[in-house]
Parts: C-alpha cells; sequence; structure tokens
C-alpha cells in the first residue's frame, strides 16, 4: 500500500553524501528499524579492554579540559575586573556614562553598552531567525536533491567569510543603499519610538539598524546549518503517516517537521543570538559611537559590549581603565552563558529531539 | 623537493644571519673605541642587529616605514619591523624588553611607566624622542565652501557643541568674505582610543578655552564617532557638512577642504613650512637628552605664519642598557631617519625636522650608548 513512498525512503533519509548510495541498497528491502538495536549487542563485552579505557580517558579529559578552560576564563574576568570595580565612582551597572581616561576617576556604567548589544542582536535574531527557518524547510523539504546540496555548501561558505568584510561592506554599501529606506522609516514611523530620528547622521549609516542587518547575514549560515541538520533527522514514519493521511507539503512541514525541529531551531537560533552578542569587527566598523546616550531608537549609535573594547584595546596602558572594559566583558560573558542556558533548557524539555 | 628547497633557502638566511652577527659585533668594538664626533649630517655607522624591533603609535606608521626605506638604502642588510599596535601596547612592550625601542603619541608618564623603562634599560633612564610631527588637520566638507578660516575658540565650540550651525555669528566673523549656509553641523570624532583625539583636546584646552578635559576617548559630547582616521576621514568626505579633525594625510587622500588656523598673527594655511614653524618654537621641558616637548609651547604659538595642531610622537629609547649590537642599530636608524629618512615625510604627510631641532635630536641619538 504505501509502497512508492517506503522506496522512496533511503533516498530521503541519509545524511550527508557518499553514506547515502550504500545504505539504500540493503535497507530498501528491510524495515528501517533493524540496524539499531543491532549495534549495542555488539559492544556488550564481558570485560573492559584497554582502548575503552584510553577511549574513556580521552573523552572525560576532553570534557573536563572544555569545563575548566571556560572557568579559567570567567575566574581571569573575575579577577582582573573585581580591582576596578572597586574603584568605579558611579553605578557600575545603571549608569550611561563611560569615561576611564583617568584612571585615579574611573566612571563607567554599562547600561548603555547592554542595551545596545542586545537590540543590535535581538535585531539580527528577527531578520535571521524567519530566513534561516525558510532556507533550512526549503533545503530539506523542497529543494530536489542535487540542488539542495549545493545550495547548503553556499551558505555553509557565508561562515567563512570574515567579519572584516561583513563590516566594510556594512560601512561603503550596505549603509548608503539603506539610507532612503531608513529615512523613510524616520518621516512616515517616526512617531514609533523605535523609528525615531536617532543620535547620529542617518547618511552614514552607522545606526543599529544597519549593524543589525549586518550581524543578521552573519549568523544566518549558523542558524540555517544547525536547524537543516535537525529538519534532515524528522522520523520517516511521521512525514509518511501525515502523508497517508492526505497531507499536502505544508500541511507534513507543519505537522511534523515543525514539531520535531523546533528545539533544535530554538537551539540553534540562540546559538546564532550568542554569536551575535560577541559579534565585534563588524559592528566596530558600522556602528557610529555616541557621546548621547542610547534612546530606544533602531537609528541611535552606540557601542556594543565587543565592540567598545575592540575600540580601546590597543591603548590599554593602565591596568585600572584595563579592568573597566574586562568588567564589561563580564557582563557580556555572563549574558552569552545566560542567553545558552536558556537554549540548553529550551532542548531539555522537548526530548523527542533525542 | 619542496623541503629540500625551503631548507636550502632556510640554510642561507640562517648562514647569513651568522654572518651578519659575526660582522656587526666585530664592528662595534671598534667603533666603541674612537667615538664618533661629526657635525649635523652625522655619517651613518651600520652594523649591529640586523632586525629591530619597533612597535607602537600607529600615527607615526607611516613615517617609519619612509625611515625604513631610507635605513636599508643607507645601511643594506639591515632591517626594522615596526609594529603599530598603538602606543600604550608600544610602551608596555617596550617596557618588558619585547622591543628595541617604542613608539608613543606621549612621553612616558612619570611613576609607573618611567620606573619601568628605567628598570628595562638596566637602571639607565630612557629618553623620549620627539622623532615625528604630524600635522592634524581640521577637515570639512560643506558645499560651496573651499576655504575656511577658524580659530582655537570657535573650533573648541563646535566640537563641544556649542555652535552648531555653519552660519554661526561665531564663523561668520572669521570668514568675511565667504558664504556659509545655513546647515547643521556634522561633528564626526575618533571613537577608538587615540592619540590624535589627546593631542587635539590638548590643543583646544591650551589655546580655545576648551573645558571638557583631554585624554585618548573624545569628550565633547557631540557628534558621532567612527573607527580610526580612515573612518573619520571616509564620514567626512561622505556628508555634507562635516567637519572633523585628521591627520593631514587622510584628509588629502579624502580630497576633504582643510581649514586654516588663525592662532592671532592672521590665517595659517596647513603646509610643511607652517608646521615646521611652529615645531621650531617648540620648548624641551624634559632634561638633557630626554626631549620631552612642552606641548603648550607649539599649542599656544603666536609666531605668524606658523601652524599649532601637531600631533608630535615620541620614539622611546634607552639612554644606556641595549646590548652593544642593539644599540649601535638603533643608533643607525635614529641617525637616519632623523637625517636622509625626513625627504620623504612630506610625502607621506609629515612634517620634516626644522634644522636646529634636528641638531638636537642628533646630540640625543649620539649620546645612546
Amino acid at each position: 500500500m504505501n509502497d512508492p513512498v517506503v522506496a522512496k525512503r533511503p533516498a530521503g533519509s541519509g545524511d550527508p553524501g557518499a553514506a547515502r548510495g550504500v545504505a539504500a541498497a540493503p535497507t530498501a528491502s528491510e524495515a528501517p528499524i533493524p540496524p539499531t538495536p543491532a549495534a549495542p549487542e555488539t559492544t556488550k563485552a564481558p570485560h573492559v579492554r584497554p582502548g575503552d579505557r584510553i577511549f574513556r580517558g580521552l573523552a572525560t579529559g576532553s570534557g573536563v579540559f572544555i569545563v575548566v578552560l571556560i572557568g579559567a576564563i570567567g575566574l581571569f574576568l573575575i579577577l582582573q575586573a573585581i580591582p576596578s570595580l572597586g574603584l568605579d565612582q558611579i553605578n557600575f551597572l545603571t549608569s550611561r556614562e563611560w569615561n576611564t581616561t583617568d584612571p585615579a576617576n574611573l566612571r563607567f556604567g554599562i547600561l548603555d553598552l547592554l542595551l545596545v548589544t542586545v537590540i543590535v542582536s535581538i535585531l539580527a535574531l528577527l531578520i535571521a531567525m524567519p530566513i534561516a527557518l525558510g532556507i533550512a524547510l526549503f533545503l530539506t523539504q523542497y529543494a530536489p536533491r542535487n540542488l539542495a546540496r549545493p545550495f547548503a555548501y553556499v551558505v555553509d561558505l557565508l561562515a567563512a567569510v570574515p567579519s572584516i568584510v561583513f563590516g566594510l561592506w556594512g560601512l561603503f554599501v550596505l549603509g548608503p543603499v539603506l539610507f532612503p529606506f531608513s529615512e523613510w522609516l524616520i518621516d512616515n514611523l517616526g512617531w514609533f519610538p523605535l523609528f525615531a530620528k536617532g543620535n547620529v547622521n542617518v547618511q552614514l549609516g552607522g545606526t543599529i539598524f544597519t549593524a543589525g542587518i549586518v550581524v543578521a547575514v552573519m549568523i544566518l549560515p549558523i542558524i540555517t546549518a544547525v536547524s537543516r541538520e535537525v529538519f534532515d533527522r524528522t522520523p520517516r514514519m511521521h512525514i509518511e503517516g501525515a502523508i497517508a493521511l492526505g497531507a499536502t507539503k505544508w500541511e507534513v512541514v507543519r505537522t511534523t517537521v515543525l514539531p520535531f525541529g523546533k528545539a533544535g531551531y530554538v537551539s540553534a537560533s540562540m546559538l546564532g543570538l550568542g554569536r551575535a552578542l560577541g559579534e565585534t569587527i563588524a559592528v566596530m566598523i558600522i556602528l557610529s559611537t555616541t557621546t548621547a546616550s542610547f534612546g530606544w531608537s533602531l537609528f541611535d549609535g552606540g557601542a556594543t559590549f565587543a565592540s567598545k573594547i575592540a575600540l580601546a584595546a590597543p591603548e590599554f596602558n593602565d591596568t585600572r581603565s584595563a579592568g573597566a572594559y574586562i568588567a564589561a566583558g563580564l557582563v557580556l560573558f555572563v549574558l552569552t552563558f545566560v542567553v545558552n542556558a536558556i537554549a540548553r533548557s529550551i532542548v531539555a524539555g522537548h526530548k523527542e529531539y533525542e | 623537493m619542496k623541503i629540500q628547497r625551503h631548507g636550502a633557502v632556510l640554510g642561507l638566511v640562517a648562514a647569513s644571519a651568522l654572518l651578519l652577527g659575526a660582522c656587526g659585533s666585530d664592528n662595534n668594538t671598534a667603533a666603541g673605541g674612537s667615538t664618533p664626533t661629526s657635525g649635523a649630517s652625522a655619517p651613518v655607522e651600520c652594523g649591529g642587529k640586523a632586525k629591530l624591533n619597533a612597535e607602537g603609535s600607529s600615527a607615526q606608521k607611516n613615517a617609519i616605514d619612509a625611515f625604513v626605506q631610507a635605513y636599508k638604502a643607507a645601511c643594506p642588510s639591515a632591517d626594522l619591523a615596526y609594529n603599530p599596535s598603538g602606543s600604550g601596547a608600544g610602551v608596555k612592550n617596550f617596557n618588558a624588553g619585547q622591543v628595541d625601542f617604542g613608539g608613543s603619541d606621549s612621553a612616558l608618564k612619570a611613576g609607573a611607566e618611567v620606573e619601568a623603562a628605567t628598570k628595562r634599560c638596566q637602571g639607565n633612564p630612557a629618553w623620549n624622542l620627539p622623532l615625528v610631527f604630524g600635522p592634524v588637520a581640521i577637515g570639512f566638507k560643506v558645499s560651496g565652501v573651499d576655504s575656511l578660516v577658524l580659530d582655537a575658540k570657535t573650533t573648541a565650540a563646535i566640537f563641544s557643541g556649542a555652535v552648531k550651525k555653519w552660519n554661526d555669528p561665531a564663523i561668520k566673523a572669521l570668514n568675511g568674505s565667504a558664504n556659509l549656509p545655513d546647515k547643521d553641523i556634522a561633528v564626526i570624532y575618533r571613537s577608538d582610543e587615540s592619540g590624535t583625539t589627546d593631542n587635539f583636546q590638548k590643543y583646544l584646552t591650551a589655546a580655545g578655552g576648551w573645558t571638557k578635559g583631554d585624554g585618548k576617548q573624545f569628550k565633547g559630547g557631540v557628534g558621532e564617532g567612527k573607527e580610526k582616521s580612515a573612518g573619520v576621514a571616509q564620514a567626512v568626505g561622505s556628508i555634507d557638512g562635516a567637519i572633523t579633525y585628521v591627520e593631514w594625510s587622510f584628509a588629502q587622500d579624502n580630497k576633504l577642504s582643510i581649514a586654516k588656523i588663525d592662532a592671532g598673527a592672521g590665517a595659517v594655511e596647513l603646509s610643511a613650512e607652517s608646521a615646521g614653524k611652529a615645531i621650531d618654537g617648540a620648548k624641551v621641558k624634559g632634561e638633557g637628552n630626554d626631549l620631552v616637548l612642552d606641548l603648550n609651547s607649539i599649542y599656544g604659538t603666536k609666531a605668524a605664519g606658523a601652524y599649532p595642531l601637531l600631533l608630535a610622537t615620541y620614539e622611546i629609547v634607552c639612554s644606556k642598557g641595549y646590548d652593544a649590537d642593539t644599540a649601535k642599530a638603533v643608533k643607525a636608524f635614529l641617525t637616519v631617519a632623523a637625517t636622509t629618512g625626513q625627504g620623504q615625510l612630506a610625502a607621506a604627510g609629515y612634517v620634516p625636522l626644522p634644522k636646529a631641532f634636528q641638531d638636537k635630536l642628533l646630540t640625543a641619538v649620539k649620546a645612546i650608548a
């Protein structure tokens, strides 16, 4: 009854490239379940072999290493930041001022940095998430197989473009192109705070708006790649079941692929968000800094944590003022940590992803 | 095949390095006996360490490049690598003994920096030698206005937001005939920490009644910041009504109009001669051969035809305490830089040293041991 679908299964279920052709012949005649239970049986050995012990040691070592490494980074940031935080003359978390010229009178607060960082990242995420979803669905569900492969490579290639190139592109190409559109938004939707006239010159394009779009392009391949892998693993049975019930392509995607891949997609987006939060060079080149404080407009300038640190880093010559920037880096570290924790908990809450 | 070829090249390099090293130390013992005593156009004594390392201010990078060209021409087989990673890094790595000399936009600060430098020089003082002077241009772009005269007070008012329009009476008073438009002034400043910003604010403090303070962060509280000299110059070039302060060469490259500065004795155009005049009037406040400049004597100059807005960058060297090879090479490089190397500077957007100042520098360079 389901014959045509079953016959098609191996071609679709294989993961990457070459393996698929090999796997296709045997699985076509069998049910897809047997290989899975067969594997654990062979590994049930009565005693532990040296290879087992070595591999276990290496794997555990790697796991411990990364935890220690992250712990060391956190410890470094804290140790470097604490002396400067003690010298800070104003509230570190709620102040918008940043003046570290005189190490004896440090005045630095991260509120503006935090807001600009978050707004740039959220804007990037809002743009990148739907597009990445579309690309991933297209690649896994709609595109013909022989088109999907090269297309996926091209998207992955986007991740290999150096961020300075994105930065220069944003400054010289995208900024001027966006100017008429930005001006239109300000003229027509200026009553809405996000589209109000900002504190920098729109014509120069050094706005959160431009930076957000560029960062969106930069995180697109990350979200796409992970989502694609997850969508590709939607159980064939679900899809076949939906088709058997007479679902159209869109209904199949909505009732099987999306529910199955949701957690992975959210997790991928969080990964992208982490990247957006830490993006440095492109944002530094594009975003105009300003001495005015952030006014909740997309057409404001400002600096993110990472760009602020990068702008000042070449001239660090006093540990106290450098410590102020490291304290900002610590906040970014914690922020990224929180974002990742949220992503993890979302994935953990949807076990069907496993 | 490939590996062998690499091996051959490596061997050649190693051999020549050995050869050079041997030559250098030989020459050095000979020179140590008879101290050279010649005039301003000191002959260069090549030799010593084959490849010097220096690091620091990016403002003097192009000048150092020109010096290296001249150094290589004068001393074949000698070379210098300059890493323009910023003044802070230059001072830090000089003090840590990582590089042979440091480049910095400001002299070593009394206290920790000077102490660390003294320690690095085996207990001998480090000297600040102002070798590279870069004029800072007040670049602007206003359609219909090619020539603009500003004084320090008006400049300070523009960069602190007190003067907001191009046709403000304060600007009009200095530019009687110019047809200034009723347009907002868009101030562009350096978003990164920069010696140019520091010097610009010091100039405004000294001559223009600027009360916002100095330092490497811009304090004017107006306008928007762009990254590095290239960024600010590009930004001013792309919008009408913008103004900034930027190294001369960047203003020229981006075809910005450059404001003339009126320090009390008439409008002065930025040129190698007018900037040289300001250097001539500079007073040294360091002791002996430590040529720390009293920048206020440049910024506050009232001399006719002198352009006061200059960025002085120092080479920070040990007076003593180098090993013989390094000392010889450092002296050779600095001598070339202060003499034949000056020829290329104007083209790179710097000011060649005036004669009197060059003599002072050469005296100091000779005293390095």
